[in-house]
């Protein structure tokens, strides 16, 4: 006798949990698969910065539908998930990024959010360890961090409280129509499937056009207080759109703990997990032409992961055309934390039939099939 | 950019091992560095007295720059960042250094398990509290309980008393007939044998044989201990507790450097070698048996590294009797499965981000705590927790992620030197 | 020789490290942990970073691995 789910999401990271979150909301049976512990990807890699990203419109939107979706959650966390509302300040290094300032300033406020511009002596108050003579940055007050790894098992375990279930050390081998195939052999057999591998999602859904991009990260000793918002350089979009081989750019941030997490770069180079000391060396020069006293603090560890990246730098949401028993739920690059939320929305809206609150097309998953 | 500095041998760790090893490389004229975290060579076992250098330390000085090893004093190796490849940070900066052979003598550190008040101010390891003494701790009238297992029980207990500290008690949590045993093999060590008599001598009257803290109490620091010996509860009071059950191995350079570990020790073949080629490995992270197995494998692998195998050869046989002498010591100071039951829900287990055990009984895998707990993942990056939840929960350790120990941010903006092929 | 501890003159010996220092003179507390502990060193060799204390207005820096020199500034509990 099979039992036949109403929808298997395969993958344990950040977005395949919102996935499982939602789909429990409307599903009776859910059934997560994760090869090894929950978060342990690309989530435990990353930053966990909720963030509102103005990179293009259909960003913004997502980004902005899953801040929302986050402060809902946020008075039900467990501690564990350390939300704090650090703001992100963004500093422009020169008058001409400065002058960019105005037009994001508008373009945050039409969409309802806050956002500040701080001049040379109101960015040196709300950070006083930055460098003197900064011409001044834009604050948006509403952006926050959260410890992903913590807030991935927490949307699970809510899943889990409504029914959804989990089977962890088992790898997905093979997906589509509705039937999943773990490496023991077995197959199992749902209405629909979620490939929430992030970037290794192509390889259960060939096609999909995502390549990893890799990323260093740097985290100190504690030190409250030294860095109070999560602290970004304008020129951050534009690291983030060179399709070049390597780029770097400053951003760090203020963890619960007063650790200090300092990004970042963006590399194409496979899959490889070795760290790049040259990059590293290249990351602290970046992040001590604005915080010029921060070589002195005390590091205890550098690692790296890797990003799952799309061509337009959007994430794929939707069904496969020529599969519609097949959801993609991937390729969230730098943004998987905050995007989560909204991807699982999207995803429990197009498996239950019904409209979503954002326009879904921008994200909608176009794959050739090679036969 | 600068180019990179390059030796036929450099050798971390400057022990027992370390020393025998640059020794033994340098009297055949290589050009050999010898790098330690201290200020002055010599390890744990010679470590200096207050700056005083003990005239065996003074001897080997004398002996590498005769030689002249290029010392790097006070330098901590925290990265391999490529083959070959050494990253130092010490009182010039970072530097790289380059190497043909390498000799990784990067000793042992001591195993803690939790019980309730061991996180408490003046308890700590056995070695930990000889090493303060010898930079300057004045234990003169203190009251020192000392527990754990193993010789170092009793040296320390002795070096104490030598210092005029009042040693109530000693606790040894392995069995009296383990112990007699052990020492009636000694028989068959000389060397040892002298030590043992002349310890006995001061410590047989403290000495508590199949006894161990159950715990620590005080309010602001250590006040008391609690131990237990044939089903019964003492308490001592005392002003410091020194408690540490044995050693684990460093391997995390060699880990990080890619040698294979088995057991949880650096594997080596006769020659010392490691699974990576021109790295050998000497001492404790190849298995712990203390200073004389420590130098004649470092001598070994000096020698080797140099191309004197012949030479390497004839010191097999000392050795052997040597890994016979540690496997003894290892039967008679096997830990007693009581010793993992001590802690309470309560008791901290990652002393860095204050996990308690607790909150480690859910998760199944050091990764698993790690990620939804933070075990391990603070300064020490689970030098200490590690190996406890080895012994507690039967989990393996992760992988190694540079810096190897906390060095300052600027540490890893220098761009690496240039290597010249 | 002298040091600061937390804006107190102490006179040591040459030669003893500022973990041994600070204990000497009483303070066994050298830092808080992460939830309010009092803590002080352990491993005495550089490993388990229990031993941090502020020198010179750099903080975390291990007190077993450094030798007091005269007029050094300590704080504990930074």
């Amino acid at each position: 006798m099979t039992e036949v789910f109403d929808g298997i999401v395969v993958g344990g990271g950040i977005v395949g949990c919102a996935c499982a979150y939602y789909l429990s909301e409307r599903f009776p049976k859910v059934l997560l698969i994760e090869k090894g512990p929950v978060g342990g990807g690309s989530t435990a890699a990353g930053m966990g910065h909720v963030v509102v990203m103005d990179d293009s419109r259909a960003q913004f939107a997502l980004t902005q539908y899953s801040q929302q979706l986050w402060n809902e959650l946020f008075p039900q966390l467990e501690p564990s998930c350390e939300p704090r509302s650090t703001g992100t300040l963004w500093v422009a290094a020169d008058e001409e990024e400065f002058s960019h300032v105005d037009g994001k300033r508008k373009l945050y406020e039409s969409n309802g959010l806050r956002a500040e511009v701080l001049d040379t002596k109101a960015i040196r108050e709300a950070e006083p360890h930055l460098r003197e003579g900064l011409p001044g940055g834009l604050l948006i007050p509403g952006d926050s961090v959260i410890y992903p790894m913590t807030a991935a098992a927490w949307l699970l375990d809510q899943a889990r409280l409504r029914g959804a279930k989990l089977l962890q050390g088992r790898a997905v081998v093979k997906m589509g129509q509705g039937k999943t195939t773990l490496d023991d052999g077995t197959t199992l057999d749902a209405h629909f499937v979620v490939n929430a591998t992030g970037d290794r999602a192509q390889t259960l859904t060939p096609g999909l056009p995502i390549t990893p991009r890799k990323g260093h990260l740097i985290i100190t000793d504690r030190y409250p207080g030294y860095v109070r918002h999560q602290l970004v350089e304008l020129g951050y979009l534009k690291s983030a759109h060179e399709m070049s081989n390597e780029s770097v750019a400053f951003n760090a941030q203020p963890r619960a703990t007063g650790q200090i997490l300092l990004g970042s770069s963006r590399q194409f180079v496979g899959w490889d997990p070795g760290i790049d000391r040259n990059l590293i060396a290249k990351m602290v020069a970046r992040a001590t032409e604005y915080l010029p006293g921060i070589g002195s603090l005390s590091v205890i560890r550098t690692w790296v992961g890797f990003r799952a990246t799309t061509p337009n730098s959007l994430p794929l949401i939707g069904s496969l055309q020529h599969d519609p028993a097949t959801l993609v739920a991937a390729g969230h690059e730098g943004l998987g934390i905050t995007t989560s939320l909204a991807t699982g929305k999207l995803i429990a809206d197009i498996a239950s039939g019904v409209e979503s609150k954002i326009d879904r097309n921008p994200f909608a998953v176009s794959v050739e099939v090679k036969s | 950019m600068p180019e990179l500095d390059r030796f036929d041998v450099v050798v971390v760790g400057a022990g027992p091992a370390g020393l025998a090893a640059a020794n033994a490389a340098a009297g055949f004229g290589a050009r050999v560095a010898l790098i330690d975290e201290n200020e002055l060579p010599g390890g744990q076992i010679y470590r200096a007295s207050r700056g005083s250098i003990s005239a065996s330390v003074r001897e080997v000085i004398e002996d590498l720059s005769k030689k002249s090893v290029v010392r790097f004093d006070g330098s901590t190796v925290f990265e391999a960042p490529s083959d070959g490849v050494l990253r130092l940070w010490g009182p010039r900066g970072t530097q790289d250094i380059g190497y043909r052979s390498l000799v990784l003598a990067v000793g042992g550190r001591e195993l803690f398990l939790p019980f309730p008040g061991w996180t408490l101010p003046n308890a700590m390891g056995i070695g930990g509290l000889q090493a303060l003494v010898k930079a300057g701790l004045d234990v003169r009238e203190k009251r020192v309980v000392v527990a754990g297992t193993g010789p170092l029980l009793l040296a320390v207990g002795a070096y104490l008393l030598e210092h005029g500290a009042r040693v109530p008690i000693i606790l040894e949590q392995a069995p009296l007939k383990d112990l007699a045993l052990f020492g009636a093999g000694l028989v068959r060590y000389p060397a040892k044998i002298g030590q043992g008599i002349s310890l006995g001598r001061h410590i047989a009257t403290r000495l508590r044989a199949g006894a161990w803290v159950e715990r620590a109490e005080g309010s602001r620091a250590v006040e008391s201990v609690t131990w237990r010996k044939g089903g019964k509860s003492f308490q001592t009071e005392c002003d410091f507790l020194a408690c540490a059950y044995g050693f684990v191995p460093n391997v995390e350079l060699p880990q990080l450097l890619g040698c294979e570990i088995q057991d949880g020790f650096v594997k080596v073949d006769d020659q010392q070698l490691t699974s990576v080629k021109g790295v050998f490995c000497a001492g404790e992270p190849t298995g712990i048996g203390g200073v004389d197995l420590s130098q004649v494998e470092g001598r070994i692998a000096g020698l080797v590294a140099i191309g004197q195998d012949d030479q390497a050869e004839a010191l097999f046989g000392k050795r052997e009797s040597w890994k016979r002498f540690a496997r003894s010591m290892d039967r008679a100071f096997a830990l007693r499965h009581e010793l993992m039951e001590l802690s309470t829900p309560d008791t901290i287990v990652c002393r860095c981000e204050d996990v308690r055990a607790g909150d480690l009984v859910a998760w199944e895998s050091s990764r698993t705590a790690k990620l939804q707990t933070r075990c391990g993942m603070g300064p020490c990056q689970g030098r200490i927790c590690g190996p406890a939840t080895q012994k507690l929960f039967g989990w393996t350790q992760g992988s190694v992620r540079p810096p190897l120990s906390p060095v300052p941010l600027s540490a890893l903006g220098r761009p690496l030197d240039e290597i010249e092929n | 020789m002298t040091v600061r501890i937390n804006g107190k003159e102490f006179e040591v010996s040459p030669g003893t490290s500022v973990a041994a220092a600070l204990l000497n003179i009483g303070y066994s507390g050298f830092r808080r942990s992460e939830t309010g502990e009092s803590r002080g060193p352990v491993c005495g060799m550089g490993i388990c970073l229990e031993c941090r204390v502020q020198i010179g207005g750099v903080r975390h820096v291990r007190a077993c691995m450094v030798t007091c020199q005269d007029h050094m500034e300590i704080e504990t509990d930074a």
